[in-house]
């Protein structure tokens, strides 16, 4: 007969367990995904997320502009009107640290975030959608960085 | 510890678009100082919000999210008068909160 004791350990291991698989609903998963935000590549940092390949869907809508005069403050947005809709991300993919944000997308908000973000150079940059079914889709643009100078 | 943040936040319908500018120096870690070494990494990590106390929002930052961060959502049947709070913790552990009004 199993004791009280015993049955909670397992239960706890198997809960971390599932944690790291990116089983569990949300709030079990507050602690920051530092693995991702180390991920160089789209396909590592979908990896790290514990989620699907990305594919392209003219579903999600990046808003970025196409140069930035000021790679320090570039401001872009990630939305989609797809209903369950679990997580949106974006991504600079050519910055040292590639994944720039997550947003958690609950009944209360809208799946439309936006932020500003530092590019070190010209890059693509992605926004995410991560669904509830596991798909990932995402839409993508290409953003000129001009280092000084007056644009153009 | 930082300055306050501004917090905006609109009705109109039952929603309510929220913009919040906070003061943070977000360093990547990446960069060197004068003397050549390099500037250790001090970022928010995770900010959350809250309409008349319930949690509403909730996402996760790197480092590449620029200096004094500007960030916009939507939130859902939101209205004049209610109170929206955000929180911000950083990665040595500092956190800051602060409240507006729906107007």
């Amino acid at each position: 007969m199993p004791t009280r004791r015993h049955l909670l350990a397992h239960s706890t291991q198997l809960a971390a367990l599932l944690a790291g698989w990116g089983l569990l609903p949300l709030p079990a998963q507050a602690a920051y995904n530092a693995a991702a935000f180390d991920a160089k590549t789209l396909a590592e940092v979908a990896k790290a997320l514990g989620v699907a390949a990305p594919t392209e869907s003219k579903e999600v809508q990046i808003t970025a502009p196409d140069i930035a005069e000021n790679g320090a403050v570039v401001p872009v947005g990630a939305a989609t009107a797809l209903a369950g809709v679990k997580r949106m991300a974006l991504l600079v993919e050519k910055n040292p640290s590639a994944l720039s944000a997550v947003f958690d997308v609950s009944d209360a908000v809208e799946a439309n975030f936006s932020i500003r973000v530092k590019m070190s150079q010209s890059s693509n940059v992605y926004a995410l959608a991560l669904m509830a079914d596991g798909r990932v889709l995402y839409a993508v643009k290409e953003v000129k960085v001009t280092l000084g100078g007056c644009g153009g | 510890m930082a300055d306050p943040m501004r917090i905006r936040a609109q009705a109109s319908g039952d929603k309510a678009v929220v913009r919040v500018l906070m003061s943070h120096e977000m360093e990547t870690g990446q960069r060197k100082d004068a003397a050549g070494k390099t500037i250790a990494a001090w970022y928010i990590q995770e900010v959350t919000a809250q309409l008349n106390g319930h949690p509403v929002f909730s996402a996760q930052w790197g480092p590449s999210v620029a200096k004094n961060p500007l960030l916009q959502f939507t939130v859902k049947s939101a209205k004049a008068g209610d109170k929206i709070a955000i929180t911000w913790l950083d990665n040595r552990g500092d956190k800051r909160s602060d409240e507006a009004t729906v107007t």
